[in-house]
């Protein structure tokens, strides 16, 4: 018996090779540049489902925008892993879909994947979410957009510290990364701004997709007393189900979760990918000069607010309207000193205010006074 | 060879050609119904599945690189089950390999890249190997189920990796992405020369051979499947059951490590969560399907990547989500392995005799 498998395993890899010869002789004759060369073909690519309340619906949403532009054709792939997987898939859109500028959404897909690719084809751009562009160092076609999510997260604190009744709040994110410190103690400072007495309690699932330990996390905090929760996850659709099937309120993040959580949602911090999508789409259109290092918040349009769910009282609406007013107009800094950390040191000194641009916030690592957890 | 003999191995050769080819077209044509009903074009579908999957030689380079590191962990599935077991950590093995590979790879630079690229290998079979051997170890000592010890043993070496990056072997300039620190440029594993190929794929096909010839063709190989054919027949023939149990999961665990150090100095650069890709887990799917044949392997590997190739065609062009390329894949899988049982139905594929 086991002399036949070992004939059909030899047979199967012969048959395998020579059907390779052929299908490669055949093969570029039938492939052609799918798309017409007076249009621009902009290729996305997801880390997750596009459907995911979160984190790549975010981007898909301004796919969708660019889409409705004139002369534009949008190619999309999702669920890409962070391997040489989306290094394949970025050259697939190039060479098979004609795609002349690549927007590889991921944090993990920019180095190496991205830069490497950037190098192997300079005629293409590159704008990639959340990368640290560095002069120099990354290729002049390769380029990061973010965001000053951290704003909407101080404005959820806000409306958080208005609706707490025991004064605790949760927080439930991936990892203890600077991106995500930053929106814990914005979030923090936020409603700490209503009652400097109220704490926010965090707990860590250990990477970007956890849908039991979130579900996990949001039950044990409910049970802790927690009455508003937000997070910093890849999808938040769990927690904020859970969160109002618990009867708790929560504040959304990276998209728009009002749908899943009709009454406890208060507000969320989403980001708002279509301005520079549109900005990198243009440039590319009209040939101008790559803008490498793409930063914005509220004032620039790359991250808004959801609107306010009826959980929201008036006087917190005031409040965080106020806030946001001064936001738009730039003279609001989240982290202005004096500032202490969860263990008693000064992390901010009296006088010192770090305003959003400020590369040093980029490399948070600590928690602020009120955050029970550890970093 | 009379000429009755040699009609007889022709009709066995096109019973093993046929056979799967039929399972394969039966599953195109469950999948071809599906996509009409969903009001694709069934035909533009197929055509699109061969064009990014194996339509120019971009599309084979495509193919070939996801196909290479299923070649090596579905070896560390397909070794230990010559000895009868059924070992599916081989994701745990891949990531210890890899997180060992990366930490000698960033300390090792000021000798040639070869020499690190060895040292890296090495450390890197010997710790999935370890990790592997351990579940077979488990199995022969203790009774525990190889299974689920390997299952189980794989979140360990997983929150292992996690908690290092994220801790002890972190490079402070990693801020949002844990990373150990990366290796040198110069002492990264490039391309097979004019093909956009890691030499995973072809440390891969090595493997398959190597560990064909030994499983099929040495006295040690073949006292290896007298213990995965009737263990207490091995024992009553003196056969040294429990080392080979262990050999048979080291080499196999030695394997997916390999897959990892590759996946480090041929992709990554350094360690980190990026690692846990699910390549430990599509390996076994693969070595399943090649009946844990480790030359069948390859073509089996490559079909696989060729799947996955295509249905990022069919996201892009058709609009199709990234489910339908899994769909296919599980009627392809479901067909071919019930396929198994029309071996020796048909007579017209039976030998002749007199």
């Amino acid at each position: 018996m086991s002399n036949k498998h070992s004939l059909a395993g030899r047979r199967d890899f012969i048959k395998q090779v020579a059907g390779m010869g052929v299908l490669t002789a055949i093969g570029p004759a039938m492939l052609g540049r799918a798309f017409a060369a007076d249009k621009i073909v902009v290729g996305v690519i997801y880390v997750g489902p596009r459907d995911d309340f979160g984190y790549s619906q975010a981007q898909a949403q301004a796919a969708a925008a660019i889409k409705r532009m004139l002369g534009v054709t949008v190619v999309e792939q999702e669920r890409v892993p962070e391997t040489a997987d989306v290094q394949k898939v970025m050259a697939s859109m190039i060479e098979q879909d004609g795609a002349s500028i690549i927007f590889p959404t991921s944090f993990g897909y920019f180095d190496p994947h991205a830069v490497k690719m950037a190098e192997k084809y300079p005629d293409v751009r590159f704008a990639h979410c959340g990368g640290l562009w560095t002069a120099g160092k990354h290729p002049k076609n390769a380029g990061s957009y973010f965001g000053y999510i951290d704003e909407c997260q101080y404005l959820n604190g806000v409306a958080a510290g208005h609706a707490t009744k025991s004064k605790k709040l949760g927080f439930i994110a991936a990892k203890p990364i600077p991106q995500v410190l930053r929106n814990i103690n914005a979030f923090t400072l936020g409603a700490q701004s209503v009652n400097p007495a109220i704490t926010t309690q965090v707990i860590f699932t250990g990477d970007w997709l956890m849908p039991v330990k979130e579900a996990e996390a949001t039950n044990s905090l409910v049970d802790q007393g927690v009455d508003v929760i937000t997070m910093h996850v890849d999808s938040p659709k769990v927690i904020v189900e859970l969160c109002e099937r618990r009867g708790i309120s929560v504040c959304g993040y990276h998209a728009d979760q009002s749908a899943l959580a009709p009454k406890g949602y208060l507000t969320g911090a989403e980001w708002n990918w279509i301005t520079p999508y549109t900005e990198h789409v243009k440039a590319a259109m009209s040939g101008a000069a790559m803008n490498n290092f793409l930063r914005g918040g509220l004032k620039e349009g790359f991250v808004k607010t959801s609107a306010y769910g009826r959980a929201v009282s008036e006087g917190a609406r005031k409040n965080a309207d106020a806030v946001k007013a001064k936001m738009m107009k730039g003279e609001f800094a989240i982290f202005k000193g004096p500032i202490k950390d969860n263990a008693g040191k000064t992390v901010i000194a009296t006088g010192t205010t770090q305003k959003q641009t400020d590369v040093v916030l980029e490399q948070m690592n600590y928690l602020v006074r009120g955050v029970i957890g550890k970093v | 060879m009379d000429t009755s003999a040699i009609a007889n191995s022709m009709r066995r050769m096109a019973e093993v050609l046929l056979v799967p080819l039929g399972a394969l077209t039966a599953a195109l044509v469950v999948f071809g119904v599906l996509m009409a009903a969903i009001g694709k074009n069934p035909f533009e579908v197929f055509a699109l599945i061969y064009k990014g999957g194996f339509g120019s030689a971009f599309a084979w380079q495509n193919t070939l690189q996801r196909a290479a590191p299923l070649i090596l962990t579905a070896l560390c599935v397909a070794l230990p089950a010559q000895a009868g077991l059924v070992v599916i950590g081989g994701e745990g093995a891949l990531v210890l390999g890899g997180l060992s590979a990366a930490f000698i790879g960033a300390h090792l630079t000021g000798v040639m890249p070869v020499t690190t690229w060895l040292a890296m290998a090495f450390i890197a079979m010997l710790v999935g190997g370890a990790w592997m051997a351990a579940c077979g170890a488990l199995r022969y000592y203790r009774g525990v189920n190889e299974t689920i010890s390997s299952l189980l043993l794989t979140y360990i070496a997983i929150a292992l990796l996690n908690h290092l990056v994220e801790g002890a072997l972190r490079d402070p300039a990693s801020l949002n992405k844990p990373s150990t620190t990366p290796l040198p440029e110069s002492h990264l594993l490039g391309a097979i020369p004019g093909y956009d190929i890691h030499w995973g794929l072809v440390l891969g096909l090595l493997a398959c051979v190597l560990c064909h010839v030994w499983v099929r063709s040495t006295v040690h190989g073949f006292a290896l499947r007298v213990v995965g054919g009737n263990v207490r027949a091995a024992r009553l023939a003196g056969l040294p059951v429990g080392r080979l149990i262990l050999v048979a999961c080291g080499i196999g665990g030695a394997m997916a490590g390999l897959a990892g150090m590759v996946e480090v100095a041929a992709v990554h650069g350094s360690a980190n969560a990026s690692l846990i890709a699910g390549y430990g887990y599509t390996g076994i799917l693969v070595a399943f399907i090649a009946r844990h044949n480790p030359i069948a392997i390859v073509p089996v590997a490559i079909l696989l990547g060729g799947l996955n190739a295509s249905g990022g065609m069919l996201q892009r062009r058709l609009d199709l989500p990234d489910a339908t390329v899994l769909v296919l894949q599980g009627i392809a899988f479901l067909m071919v392995l019930a396929s198994e049982t029309l071996y020796g139905r048909a007579k017209i594929f039976q030998p002749r005799r007199g």
